[in-house]
């Protein structure tokens, strides 16, 4: 039976393919919250318990949102799509410009990363402009930045703030709208269906996350020496859990390979490079933050208020154009 | 919904949408009390986002004050602060015009509304906060009442700096910290400075 439902779906039209993805996707959803709900009524939960179950039900909440975004993105696509992910990168530069020192003299350069590259980067994905698309903030934007800021006659930390500000252009902007693009990209063969890889690309990120978390916390024998550098950024690092949530993310590559254009071996490598950058970007924007002086993005009762976006959003913005420019570079349309 | 409503509403979305407009009620919980809010200058945005970061049911009877002959020079400036903030027109020189500086502000308390004061009179130019005016003192001595909350506003230096125009999205925060009573024989100078101490103590670590 399951053959038979697999062979129908596999010759189904692109627009049914895609629904049944959504119906799964919500289903799951909806019976995780169920789950949650019923353990929630159970009053022998020990406080560490209940805690673990607020920060579960938050990642829920933010797993709810994501794919509602997702939805809406899918359904109004290309428009509404590189609107909403525009909005997500407007919020997410905004969160990083709050906790990067800019100096008065940075006005102009951070006027024109809001409200000329954020843009005209989107446009570029919503047109599907993809090749200027791809050089647009590393080639132009470069240029551009230290332009109008050595206009603004300020030598004081020169390089710093113009890295900075070209930094948080390049993960917040040019990052994400990959994510955007990847949903209107039509590779040869595999048109309409733009959803199934940024679902690909947002599962085996995800799976590369959770199994490197799920590795790294449990309990380790004290670490002979000092352990990896990298301790110094995430006390729990270690390279067995980068492998680990690496494979994970491979192994469900493999088996989502079927919703991909791509072979399982195929499917695999991409899944693996998926997890790795994503896991890797998480602890870049970790450096970072312990650099800024916080520990979570956003949300900081001090300074901020926002919803820690940056946080939920690095190691997408670390893998997608990754993955864009792999799957693109490789399926690259005849011509 | 009025004119003058809508054109709030788009205020308050565009300050959130730039700014997030945060409210953070550390010392006292947003309530219909009457209420002096007092806080830093830095910006002419600092109103907006006091403003932007009350609930809406508090806006209405919340006043900012407003220097006549500026506010009064244009047709829509005029209609901006009178329908929109509601705001109390005072003289610039109150004492050189020969009558009481505070006297519309007295009335207006008088009257039940709450008020929003910047006790430094001028905006820092440099982040540093300066000497508190006695206006604060004057007005806790006339309505002991009153609740006197200190707030410190946050990152709104880097919205827009003097000379820009376009106002840059940096998330801003306005911290309301516990109401502050006028001590019995307390004198005007020592209540400006712990007015002053107040506000200060709201300042976010590095900001």
């Amino acid at each position: 039976m399951w053959r038979d439902i697999y062979l129908s779906l596999a010759r189904a039209e692109p627009a049914m393919q895609v629904g049944v993805l959504f119906v799964t996707l919500f289903g799951l959803l909806a019976v995780a919250t169920v789950a949650t709900l019923r353990v929630g009524l159970r009053d022998d939960l020990s406080p560490l318990g209940r805690a673990q179950l607020a920060q579960w039900r938050r990642d829920l909440s933010a797993a709810w949102l994501g794919a509602v975004v997702f939805w809406v993105a899918w359904i109004s696509r290309p428009w509404g799509a590189t609107l909403l992910f525009a909005v997500i990168s407007f919020l997410a530069l905004r969160e990083f410009i709050t906790l990067t020192p800019t100096r008065r003299s940075d006005h102009r350069t951070l006027a024109l990363a809001f409200f000329v590259v954020l843009p005209a980067q989107y446009l570029l994905a919503a047109g599907q402009w993809f090749d200027l698309f791809s050089v647009f903030v590393p080639v132009y934007v470069f240029a551009a930045l230290p332009i109008v800021s050595v206009l603004a006659g300020d030598a004081q930390q020169f390089l710093a703030r113009n890295a900075r500000i070209q930094w948080g252009i390049m993960v917040c902007v040019f990052g994400l709208s990959h994510a955007s693009a990847l949903l209107i990209l039509d590779l040869p063969g595999f048109g309409g269906r733009g959803a199934f890889l940024v679902f690909f690309l947002v599962a085996t990120t995800l799976a590369g996350h959770v199994g490197y978390v799920v590795v790294s916390q449990r309990p380790q024998r004290r670490p002979r020496g000092e352990g990896p550098p990298a301790r110094g950024i995430d006390k729990r690092f270690s390279y067995t859990a980068l492998g680990l949530g690496t494979a994970l993310a491979a192994l469900v590559g493999v088996l989502l390979g079927w919703i991909t254009p791509f072979g399982w071996l195929q499917a695999a490598l991409m899944a693996a490079l998926a997890g790795a950058s994503g896991i890797v970007g998480a602890l870049i924007m970790q450096a970072l933050k312990i650099e800024a002086g916080v520990r979570v993005w956003g949300n900081q009762p001090a300074l901020t208020g926002a919803v820690g976006l940056l946080d939920r959003i690095a190691p997408l913005a670390f893998s997608a154009p990754l993955f864009f420019h792999t799957a693109y570079g490789y399926f690259r349309p005849a011509g | 919904m009025t004119r003058a409503q809508l054109m709030g509403r788009l205020i308050t979305l565009a300050a959130r949408l730039v700014t997030g407009a945060q409210g953070h009620w550390e010392g006292a919980p947003p309530e219909a009390l009457q209420r002096i809010y007092f806080a830093n200058h830095q910006s002419h945005l600092d109103w907006i986002l006091i403003w932007a970061s009350l609930p809406e049911a508090l806006r209405a009877q919340t006043r900012p004050i407003a220097a006549k002959d500026y506010w009064q020079s244009s047709r829509l400036k005029h209609w901006l602060t009178r329908e929109v903030f509601n705001a109390i027109y005072v003289e610039r020189d109150g004492a050189a015009a020969g009558g009481d500086a505070l006297a519309p502000l007295v009335a207006a308390l008088a009257a039940g509304d709450s008020l929003v004061i910047f006790p430094e009179g001028t905006r820092s130019l440099t982040g540093e906060v300066q000497r508190f005016r006695s206006g604060l003192f004057r007005l806790a001595q006339q309505f002991p009442q009153v609740q006197l909350i200190p707030a410190w506003i946050a990152n709104v230096q880097r919205v827009m700096p003097k000379g820009e125009v376009l106002p840059v999205p940096v998330l801003c925060t306005v911290t309301y910290g516990a109401p502050l009573a006028l001590r019995e024989g307390e004198d005007k100078d020592a209540f400006a400075a712990r007015a002053r101490d107040a506000v200060l103590a709201l300042r976010p670590a590095g900001a």
